[in-house]
């Protein structure tokens, strides 16, 4: 296969990233050893499993504000099915559910949240903004309903291991969010829906005009949004022991920080999965490094605001050229 | 040739030179304009006419070369400044807000207040009146724009132009969209313009409106001012030959090709309005077109000719009726998907807006409607794609420096070699062209001619829908006429006359 030109652009997250690696090292010796590392990556794997799905949004033109509460709901779905398996009241049917069951089960449940906010986007016409911020409330609301607002805790080692076990030398969630990625820059490059979702991002119309079902391409990408904020869930329920009601608030914004830092367009059609991965990477050696600085949580906020705008300004003034 | 050494102009442009990516869109442009004058500039679409006025009025403010307004040195950095000079321009799309009143229209941007810092409707609706009644328009100032016939809102943007001191007021082919007696109204209209002074710059290619109107005329061919001088010491036939450098007939030759069996038919396709008015934007239009011919529809705008490819494609399926017959099998065409694996392709009029994926690469935009073709075990194979590409760069003579150069970065008629390339990728049987050299320079656009009469004699059968007169007539095999959203004629090659055609897509 011919090798692509590479686009310096492309390549200043990832300068980014490497600086503040180096720039970490010499401040703080704790930062370059391995468990730090690992830390790091297992602390960005949620972000990155909601991010490859919110980046895939993007890039049709839309956005998914819901993930974070469709996170909360597949990992409450999941934490409850697995111990007190599903009851049905009124009706006496109790049926009792394996690990990997309720997981099928809360991904399922994720894949059917992001299938309504699809729904409402190409078949109502609900801009996407407004579709997934009704589905943030929905899906939080239907999360406390649920759980009854209180955790679902002591869930036990096998749940567990997902968040905190480690196999081959590697934390599982290192792992999952490795096959998230790689599963996704394969059907981005290779498949002809990975190659419309950029399309559609690109130009609408001429893509309606190209014979593209652009409305079926949508829907499989919010589903997709879905059933990666679920895994993302189960990540999250795992590495806790618990489900947490209020579990994922916010994530959204860490997500779609994400995917702006790693260069990916907000208006559609131009960025890609590992640039997001990137993004993700500098937010999460950010986070750490701040920590290991000893800087304030609230300075912490406040820099991490400073630094996607720094990555946007950039990104535009390199384009402007 | 100076017009008359006594005669002062108001504007002036001198040496004005103006680059795009990839097309030089002005090179050393002269032009003089005269108070109380038509100045017309002449020149066929993609001669840089739009390019100049909008220099000229302030919309463009990068160039090279200088404007003098009344001799003086002056360079404008926005429309408004160009406006405060009393330089106003009328687009050939027009740029009012249609859910907006004919009164807000015309105030936009600086309505009149009153103490209180609010809008003062009543001084606004007054002026409007007034405006109004000078260019007699009967219409109530605080109807919507929407409600308008596009002749009528051209009046208002007169109005509009007329509400600021102007001296100078810019048409660009402002007869376009009108009917016969809504020219004539515009024709007396800047007559009486004239006689308070105000110099008109016409933009137009209709040799009969210059000769009626206008007093001065400069040329414009391929980005250069060509002519300049009165219009009584040219004859019409030099100007046109000025316009066109060459005859049309001498530089693109028809192959001879047989015409074969029907191959698409099409019966009294309508298709609604959207909402509930209930109005038809295309009623009972009935055609067919044969393997190799080339069918070309003439039409003014308004017409219905895009509207009618829309309704081919499947864009509109729950407003459109009518048959679909290909290949004598009768077709439901609900998307276009459809259309595209029934053999229809579609070259787009706009091709940045519904043609191509600007930011993305050449090989990309090629396969996007036939992405099977380029698979392999069911994956995209980059190999297959760049190979498919190559070919057609090569076929086509895509100027680029690689299938992997985005297409935003080539020039107009390269892009449209894209895009014609991506329709050819998908084996189509009949192929539509919307206005397929619009902005485009004459090579390419010759370039263009003699891929579709190639594509022809291949056995494609071509519908082409175009606004100029000699380019149709040029290409075509027969010809039909839309007038508003109906059919109004049909010419077989050996018949083609630019007055029965214009005469048969005029409004009666």
């Amino acid at each position: 296969m011919k090798k692509q030109k590479i686009d310096i652009s492309n390549l200043q997250p990832l300068i980014a990233l490497i600086l503040m690696a180096v720039a970490m090292t010499m401040m703080s010796d704790h930062f370059a050893t391995k468990d730090n590392l690992f830390n790091v990556a297992r602390q960005i794997s949620v972000n990155i499993c909601i991010s490859v799905g919110m980046t895939m949004v993007i890039l049709t033109g839309g956005i998914d504000l819901s993930v974070g509460s469709i996170l909360a709901f597949t990992g409450a779905v999941a934490a409850g099915l697995f111990k007190n398996g599903l009851e049905i009241e009124g009706m006496n049917l109790f049926v009792g559910t394996t690990l990997f069951g309720a997981i099928c089960i809360a991904l399922v449940v994720g894949v059917f949240l992001g299938w309504f906010n699809g729904l409402m986007i190409t078949k109502f016409k609900v801009p996407p903004f407004v579709a997934t911020l009704a589905m943030l409330t929905i899906a939080r609301g239907l999360t406390m309903l649920y759980t009854k607002g209180f955790p679902i805790t002591q869930l036990g080692g096998q749940f567990n291991y997902i968040g905190t076990g480690w196999f081959l030398g590697m934390p599982m969630p290192v792992w999952i969010s490795i096959v998230v990625i790689s599963v996704s820059v394969f059907f981005m490059n290779k498949t002809r829906t990975g190659r419309y979702i950029y399309a559609i991002g690109g130009n609408e119309r001429a893509a309606i005009l190209s014979g593209i079902k652009v409305n079926k391409v949508k829907l499989f990408v919010y589903m997709i949004a879905g059933a990666l904020a679920g895994i993302g869930g189960l990540l999250v329920t795992a590495r806790l022991d618990s489900a947490q009601p209020n579990a994922g608030m916010g994530y959204e914004l860490d997500s779609i920080a994400a995917v702006v830092i790693g260069g990916t367009s907000l208006s559609g059609g131009k960025g890609s999965i590992i640039g997001t991965v990137i993004g993700a990477g500098i937010i999460g050696v950010l986070n750490n490094g701040l920590v290991l600085l000893n800087v304030s949580p609230f300075w912490q906020q406040v820099i991490k605001g400073l630094v996607i705008l720094l990555a946007v300004i950039i990104d535009k003034i390199q384009k402007e050229k | 040739m100076k017009a008359s050494a006594t005669d002062k102009a108001i504007i002036e442009a001198r040496k004005i030179t103006k680059q795009f990516p990839g097309v030089l869109a002005l090179n050393n442009v002269d032009l003089r304009v005269y108070a109380g004058k038509v100045n017309a500039v002449v020149g066929e679409n993609g001669a840089g006419k739009s390019t100049l006025m909008n220099i000229l009025s302030g919309v463009y403010t990068e160039y090279d070369g200088e404007l003098l307004l009344d001799g003086q040195k002056i360079k404008f950095k926005d429309t408004t400044d160009a406006r405060n000079v009393g330089i106003s321009i009328i687009h050939q799309e027009l740029q009012l807000v249609p859910q907006l009143s004919i009164a807000e229209n015309i105030f936009l941007g600086r309505e009149p207040l009153t103490k209180m810092r609010t809008i003062d409707r009543q001084k606004m609706e007054e002026e409007s009146r007034v405006l109004l009644s000078k260019l007699e328009l009967d219409a109530d100032v605080n109807g919507k724009i929407s409600s308008l016939r596009i002749g009528q809102q051209q009046i208002v943007e007169i109005a509009k132009a007329l509400s600021f001191d102007v001296r100078v007021l810019i048409m660009d082919e402002p007869t376009s969209a009108l009917s016969e007696s809504e020219t004539t109204t515009l024709f007396k209209l800047i007559e009486s313009l004239k006689r308070d002074g105000v110099a008109i710059v016409y933009i137009t290619h209709k040799m009969n409106e210059l000769t009626q109107l206008a007093d001065f005329v400069t040329v414009l061919r391929d980005g250069c001012s060509v002519h300049e001088s009165a219009v009584k010491n040219i004859p019409v036939d030099d100007v046109v030959k000025l316009m066109v450098g060459r005859d049309i007939q001498d530089f693109f030759v028809k192959q001879p090709h047989v015409k074969g069996d029907v191959r698409l038919k099409i019966e009294n396709m309508s298709m609604k309005k959207s909402g509930k008015s209930g109005k038809y934007l295309l009623k009972n239009i009935s055609f067919d077109v044969h393997a190799s011919e080339v069918l070309g529809i003439y039409g003014l705008m308004g017409a219905g000719r895009t509207e009618l490819f829309e309704a081919i494609l499947g864009l509109h399926p729950t407003r459109t009726s009518g048959t679909v017959c290909i290949d004598q099998k009768s077709i439901k065409i609900s998307s276009p998907d459809v259309a595209i694996k029934a053999g229809i392709a579609f070259i787009p009029e706009d091709r940045k807006h519904d043609g191509l994926v600007l930011n993305m690469a050449i090989a990309h935009n090629i396969s996007l409607a036939s992405m099977d073709k380029i698979l392999k075990n069911g994956l995209l194979s980059a190999n297959l794609e760049q190979k498919q590409a190559e070919m057609y760069r090569e076929k086509l003579k895509i100027k680029s420096t690689s299938s992997s150069q985005s297409v935003a970065k080539l020039s107009g008629g390269n892009q449209q070699k894209v895009v014609v390339s991506k329709w050819l990728a998908t084996d189509p049987k009949i192929l539509f062209l919307d206005e397929p050299t619009r902005g485009i320079d004459v090579n390419a656009k010759n370039e263009i001619y003699k891929i579709i009469d190639d594509l022809a004699v291949e056995g494609i059968a071509i519908v082409i829908v175009s606004s100029e007169l000699p380019e149709i007539m040029a290409i075509s095999d027969r010809i039909i006429t839309l007038c508003e959203g109906r059919y109004s004629g049909e010419f077989a090659r050996a018949e083609f006359t630019e007055e029965k055609i214009l005469h048969a897509a005029l409004p009666q």
